[in-house]
């Protein structure tokens, strides 16, 4: 493996903004909530009587996995459930970055032909991301021992994050020898990501229940390092069996890359179409888009099918216990109970369409920064015409997937009313637009930024995951625009927070365009 | 004649960078243009300009009588582009692109299409991912001549291409030359190519045009280099106008003269009395690398 040194510190000089950034914005989080809950619950009896409530609360096991215990530490552990997708989110797209991306740019051909290993690129980036997770979870170790919390439980609660930080480096490094581009890899990446988490719930809810399919949680690495239970009973064997998987996916993406030639994938190219049978920019806006349109839209309607799946054990958690119908009866009753579930499950639908809108937008971006912009605008395309074909996806797509979210959710709960929950999930779409509008902005205001469009989502993700729990002020809360979106079903559909926000969206929309048309191409 | 190209004092910032710095371009409609410079001269940034998309910070620029910047939907109707770093989209294959970008701008010519596919031994199957820098550039190249259009814009268009290819490249300009209602405007690195295809050609260095003319035009700037056995010392010839490089090695001499001053020196040699003579004929090749070294004004 010679070169893997170099490479190494190639990529911490490359990464030495992001890296730091997550590495300890996602190990502090933690410690944030313990103050939190120190302060909503003060007492024992209140901490227990929340956790009675939250660990057989179904949308809650959905988000952050399943509660054993009341005491703080175990709490605070439970409530950072979504942590692990972040952390296997951030190791994902790291390792592609410094592998397949790097291989689709030539990068790794300059380098290839230095003095330096085969594996010595797979081996720098999967180390680095390897010890990025570790760093985390030293940090987020740290900062809960700075709260005061159990030693033992600290470590183990580090060990989580750094686990799962590692186990999807390894899915990562597979991924990335499969197809020829990184924007595939990473995609396929996401969808790995996301069947872990989808497994998890599957296993979580049903241990609610009956418990038949609670075995789903064990074929899941999510479902592993959450069942180390930080604080409650310390459990270590999942630790050894993430670190076997992480093992035998660095030694699977080994295998593969030599298996493979430079610059492929495992997957040979085939012979197309000698002539097209298209030929206007809305074709062309298609052949783009259809990709993510479909991809999207199969993983919403499973998103759907879980959430309203779900929904059901709801209900039948508050007929069947009979010490928790008393909460249910103050929380509003059964209907309200189920109803907020679905307003709940509806904005977390809203947030993730907004990150495929975003996505979609940024599509603008590649085409322009790989000169395809530059070979379309200069035929008899207007940018208003390319830029406006791709927006009618990314407007239209985010549409599309949450009708499949709500028709998915309202078919796997049918003794809910179809109608109210549809209208729960479309009425986050003026809240995605405006999400979609500022990357249209930043791509026609701040072309070389354009990136910076990620920060609004991030930031209404922050807002979501801290916002209740930390209690913060209103205002803060105030500015993601999934906080004006009406609570459907169960909640007042007023229709004037709905019109404003499109209008903002429209208002940034047009600014963002009026910007492209003055600007150079390729910016 | 009407100008297909007519660029003025044209002026580009990027910030603090100056890319144009009053650059001059004029082409006459019906002509094949060279456009030269070395590295970073600013070939692609007027091209982008001439295309509408970038806008210039100074000096005039029409494009087919019209406005580059606002009437670009209607100019690019009328012209094609090959751009110098051609990207194809990768799940497209190359026929796709060819027909896309055909269509897009108005309409392509299907026989004509199939014509040069055979001529350029391009495979129009295979998808944009696979193909070599070569065919790549094949693709954008059959995709810009197939159309039937006023204007041609090429950024480089043979880099990549084999001898053989590159050969055929210029039979298909020659044959559109022929034709005498097609403007061409070629940027280039390749002297030969510059030399076999364009009725006239531009220089530029620093963003500022530093020669244009004909070819003949161009020849006359040259220096024709002498090498000669004398008879006796060269007295005085050193030191005429118009001769460079003086270097005399006992009855060798060695130097270059401007054309104007060819013939004073030649009556120089003959009143010493010349035994040999070598002389070589101005070199394309020479101009450019003295225009493209030339110190700053
Ligand atoms: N978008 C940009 N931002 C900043 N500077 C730029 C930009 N585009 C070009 N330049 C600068 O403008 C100058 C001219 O570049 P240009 O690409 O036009 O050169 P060129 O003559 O085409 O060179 P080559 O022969 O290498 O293709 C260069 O110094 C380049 O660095
Ligand atoms: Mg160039």
């Amino acid at each position: 493996m010679t070169g893997t040194g170099k490479l190494v510190r190639l990529i911490l000089r490359r990464d030495r903004i992001v890296l730091p950034l997550w590495v300890v914005l996602l190990g502090l989080i933690p410690a944030g909530y313990v103050a939190s809950f120190e302060g909503l619950f003060p007492t024992e009896a209140e901490r227990v009587n929340y956790a009675q409530v939250s660990a057989s609360n179904a949308g809650f096991v959905t988000l952050y996995g399943p509660l054993h215990g009341s005491s703080l530490g175990e709490l605070v552990a439970w409530r950072a459930g979504f942590l692990p997708v972040l952390v296997a989110l951030c190791a994902l797209l790291t390792v592609i970055r410094h592998t397949r991306a790097d291989e689709e740019a030539g990068r790794t051909e300059l380098i290839g032909a230095a003095a330096v290993s085969r594996h010595a690129q797979l081996a720098a980036a999967l180390i680095t991301t390897c010890v990025a997770g570790v760093l985390l979870g030293a940090v987020l170790t740290a900062a809960m021992l700075g709260q005061g919390m159990p030693a033992m439980g600290s470590v183990a609660f580090g060990a989580e994050m750094a686990l799962t930080g590692c186990a999807f480096a390894g899915v990562g490094a597979i991924t990335a020898q499969l197809t020829s581009s990184a924007r595939s890899a990473r995609s396929i990446a996401v969808v790995a990501l996301g069947v872990a988490f989808v497994l998890r719930v599957g296993g979580d809810v049903s241990a609610l229940g009956n418990g038949s399919l609670s075995w789903l949680s064990w074929v899941s690495p999510l479902g592993w390092v959450q069942h180390l239970f930080p604080y409650g009973v310390n459990d270590w064997w999942p630790a050894v069996l993430t670190i076997l998987f992480t093992i035998a996916a660095a030694g699977t993406a080994a295998v593969l890359l030599t298996r493979r030639d430079f610059g492929a994938g495992l997957l040979p190219a085939r012979l197309g179409p000698a002539s097209a049978s298209f030929g206007s920019p809305f074709a062309l806006a298609w052949h783009l888009h259809r990709g993510l349109l479909l991809g999207w839209t199969a993983g919403f309607a499973l998103l759907g099918l879980i959430f309203g799946g779900v929904g059901g054990s709801v209900l039948d958690i508050a007929s069947d216990n009979e010490g928790l119908s008393d909460i249910f009866a103050r929380l509003g009753g059964s209907t309200a109970l189920v109803d907020s579930y679905f307003a709940g499950t509806a904005g977390i639908v809203g947030l993730i369409a907004a990150c495929y809108a975003v996505q979609a937008t940024l599509r603008l971006r590649d085409e322009e920064q790989t000169g395809h912009a530059e070979a379309v605008l200069s035929t008899a395309v207007s940018r208003y015409t390319w830029a406006g074909t791709n927006l009618f996806f990314v407007l239209l797509g985010p549409a599309v997937v949450l009708t499949a979210e709500g028709l998915a959710t309202g078919l796997a709960y049918p003794q809910g009313d179809l109608g109210a929950i549809l209208a729960g999930t479309l009425v986050q779409l003026p809240a995605v637009w405006v999400l979609a509008a500022l990357a249209v902005l930043a791509f026609g205001l701040i072309p070389r930024l354009s990136a910076v469009a990620w920060a609004p989502p991030a930031l209404c993700l922050l807002i979501l995951l801290v916002g209740q729990t930390l209690q913060l002020d209103q205002w803060f809360l105030d500015i993601s625009p999934f906080t004006h979106v009406p609570h459907l079903p169960g909640g007042d559909a007023t229709a004037t927070p709905l019109i404003a926000l499109t209008l903002l969206a429209a208002l940034l929309t047009a600014t963002g365009m009026a910007g492209l048309r003055r600007r150079n191409i390729p910016a | 004649m009407t100008e297909a190209i007519d660029a003025t004092g044209l002026v580009k910032r990027f910030g603090q960078v100056t890319a144009l710095d009053g650059l001059d371009l004029h082409v006459a409609t019906g002509e094949v243009h060279g456009f030269l410079g070395p590295n970073g001269a600013g070939k692609t940034t007027t091209i982008r300009i001439l295309l509408g998309l970038m806008r210039h910070n100074g000096g005039s620029v029409s494009l087919l009588g019209g406005n580059p910047w606002t009437e670009a939907t209607a100019l690019h109707r009328r012209l094609a582009y090959v751009p110098g770093d051609v990207t194809l989209w990768p799940t497209l294959t190359g026929g796709e692109v060819i027909d896309l970008l055909g269509r897009l701008r108005g309409g392509l010519d299907a026989k004509r299409k199939a014509d040069l596919l055979e001529r350029f031994q391009l495979d129009p199957r295979k998808k944009g991912r696979t193909y070599s820098k070569g065919n790549r550039q094949k693709v954008a190249l059959i995709a810009a001549l197939s159309s039937d259009v006023e204007l041609l814009i090429l950024d480089e268009p043979t880099s990549g291409l084999d001898p053989l290819m590159e050969e055929v490249f210029r039979e298909v300009i020659l044959e559109e030359k022929r034709r005498g209602d097609r403007t061409v405007l070629l940027s280039s690195h390749i002297l030969a190519e510059v030399e076999a295809l364009c009725d006239r050609l531009t220089i530029i260095r620093d963003g500022r045009t530093v020669e244009t003319g004909t070819l003949t035009d161009l020849r006359h700037l040259t220096r024709t280099s002498i090498q000669a056995e004398l008879a006796g010392p060269p007295d005085g010839l050193a030191t005429l106008t118009g001769v460079h490089d003086f270097q005399l090695d006992h009855d060798r001499v060695r130097f270059d003269v401007d054309t104007e001053a060819l013939e004073p020196a030649l009556q120089k040699l003959v009143q010493v009395g010349v035994r040999s003579l070598v002389s070589q004929p101005p070199s394309l090749e020479e101009l450019f690398l003295r225009q493209y070294q030339k110190a700053d004004r």
